[in-house]
């Protein structure tokens, strides 16, 4: 890493929005059935950050979701259990103390989530009261504004501060790619990120419309492609917000495999952040099981 | 003139208020009873029949949630429109081979029908609701409440009137439906679609399926968000195979084959309750 200079960010990489928007729609064309689906149903499974970020959580709600993680669908113990709980700083103990015992790792937004706008201090704190409340992981948000008004290396300075704040935690950066406007930005935030010291990018926070898209997660795959062939070193991606359907799903993890191959196609290196993609996921799993369409009826809903 | 090519219709669908073709892109021919080609419909596969249940079962707590006078007006505004329109389900009624009076007596019964239906939305609950006695103290009453989704198995005869006597009471009470057409005859079902569609029935609480029944009647009837059947049709094995699939998750089943529809007993407030759960509350008074 050490030996790689960094990128001149006031340089932007062109984008081919025709090109990429075309091998997103024919990528999704393509089908997965019967077994090759079911497999595809449990990895994504296995991939996703359960996500409560609502001004509302308690502990309750949070308590409520960490069991549903760890057992997605009693009736079929056998299946994974999702990757992590992801909650804000202050309900990271309870989700911690709740998870106890499983490998579900406990993830954190942190930094002033979901707008970012607090000074470098205050986001630091927030990371640190994160880690130390026991979060293994903590999500970030950019500064868009600093981003857009071309103050490329406020970004970077921030994310490697926040980074260094983390300690061992996994830090994964929030773009908030539907405030950038252009693939272009998409892009360059990625390697701002990544070279600044992400571990994982995360497209967004889920409280801006459009949140994840296929497009704009294909030029942040091809971003963390390019990053690996540079570095040696992988980076994982967070498609987050907006993701219902096990069908999205599915055609998100063969955009992974046909960008980065299936090296990054474990939950170490591709997450969903979702809350109701988990029991679409299973409903499509006990269809495929029982032949039977399933009920939202008979699904817990957090 | 007449070297000019007709140009056939093909009936769409009906599916959350608007008229999709089948995913399946596929259709069939409609003929009439002495093999002339008349029309195409769309011949729809189980991914059809699981839209629609999702489309119903997101229609159903907007059309449950209306006040009861609010359905009867809108099933009567159903009847105005088809009224209306009375003319061109006669002459659908004669290219499939009925005779012009019978086609106007099929139409004006299904108009009446559904005025029938109409009056009764907000009364069902008045006559089949009950105020029960019981020795503790509490104020106990039962009330019928809408089941859900229901799915409706046309038959092939009467093709716009068994539709209606089938919708009506079902729609009445405040539940969605999704119908499976006559495999042979479903123009007027198709054509009925367009009736609501122009009557302030809110999206998704009628939708009409066409094609080959035997290819969806099982995915529907298994499908666990389905409440209730509603089957029309005479065939012992057809009604085992109902019975069974939805003993899965325990749907309400009513077989209602019939080869009068045109007689009064169709007209019935219990065909509405068939579709319906009755709810009891028990409430506390100071004694």
């Amino acid at each position: 890493m050490n030996k790689v200079s960094l990128p001149d960010f006031n340089q932007t990489i062109p984008i081919d929005q025709i090109g990429v928007e075309e091998r997103v729609a024919r990528l999704n064309s393509r089908s997965i059935k019967k077994e090759s689906k079911v497999q595809g149903l449990k990895l994504a499974l296995s991939m996703i950050d359960l996500t409560t970020l609502e001004g509302k959580d308690s502990e309750g709600k949070v308590i409520q979701l960490c069991s549903k993680a760890k057992k997605p669908y009693a009736p079929m113990p056998d299946l994974p259990t999702v990757a992590a709980v992801c909650v804000y700083p202050n309900m990271v103990s309870t989700a911690k103390k709740a998870l106890n015992g499983s490998n579900i790792n406990v993830a954190s937004v942190a930094t002033a989530f979901p707008s970012g706008m607090a000074k470098l201090q205050v986001k630091l704190d927030d990371t640190k009261f994160a880690v130390e409340q026991g979060a293994d992981e903590v999500d970030m948000v950019i500064s868009r504004g600093e981003f857009l008004k071309g103050n490329f290396s406020f970004v970077f300075d921030e994310i490697a501060a926040v980074k260094e704040a983390c300690g061992d935690a996994h830090l994964k950066v929030i773009l908030e790619t539907g405030e950038l406007e252009t693939y272009e930005n998409v892009r360059k935030a990625s390697d701002i990120a990544m070279h600044a010291g992400a571990d994982f990018i995360k497209t967004s926070t889920g409280k801006v419309s459009p949140a994840a898209t296929q497009p704009v997660t294909l030029v942040m795959l091809e971003a963390i492609r390019d990053f690996y062939r540079e570095t040696g070193k992988m980076i994982g991606m967070k498609p987050a917000g907006g993701i219902r359907k096990a069908k999205q799903a599915l055609q998100y993890l063969v955009l992974v495999k046909e960008t980065l191959g299936a090296d990054w196609l474990t939950p170490d290196y591709f997450r969903f952040g979702a809350s109701s993609l988990a029991n679409d996921l299973l409903m499509q799993i006990v269809k495929q099981e029982t032949g039977v369409y399933q009920s939202s009826n008979y699904f817990s809903n957090d | 003139m007449s070297d000019r090519l007709e140009v056939l219709k093909t009936y769409k669908t009906y599916v959350g208020g608007k008229f999709p073709r089948s995913e399946s892109n596929r259709i069939y021919r409609i003929e009439n009873p002495g093999g002339k080609h008349i029309a195409n419909a769309c011949r729809c596969t189980r991914k059809d029949v699981r839209d629609a249940v999702v489309v119903a079962r997101s229609a159903f707590d907007g059309w449950s949630g209306r006040s009861a006078y609010n359905r009867g007006q809108i099933l009567y505004r159903i009847a105005e429109m088809l009224e209306g329109r009375k003319d061109q389900f006669v002459n659908e009624l004669e290219l499939l081979g009925a005779k012009k009076k019978n086609a106007q007596k099929e139409i004006e019964i299904s108009i009446d029908r559904l005025i029938y239906y109409a009056g009764w939305t907000d009364k069902i609950s008045q006559v089949f609701g009950t105020v029960n006695p019981v020795a503790s103290s509490h104020f106990n009453f039962s009330m019928p409440e809408p089941t859900g989704v229901v799915g409706i198995i046309g038959p092939d005869e009467s093709p716009l009137l068994s539709i209606v006597s089938l919708v009506a009471p079902v729609i009445a009470c405040g539940n969605s439906c999704i119908i499976l057409a006559s495999t042979e005859n479903p123009l007027s079902a198709v054509s009925f679609g367009e009736v609501l569609h122009a009557s302030d029935v809110p999206a998704g609480v009628v939708n009409i399926l066409t094609g080959n029944r035997d290819e969806m009647v099982n995915h529907l009837t298994t499908h666990m968000d389905v409440n209730a059947i509603f089957n029309a049709i005479n065939d012992s094995e057809t009604k085992k195979q109902l019975d069974e699939n939805a003993s899965i998750s325990v749907k309400r089943v009513k077989h209602y084959s019939q080869s009068d529809w045109s007689e009064e007993k169709h007209e019935n407030p219990y065909l509405i309750l068939d579709f319906m759960e009755t709810k009891t509350t028990w409430h506390p008074v100071g004694a």
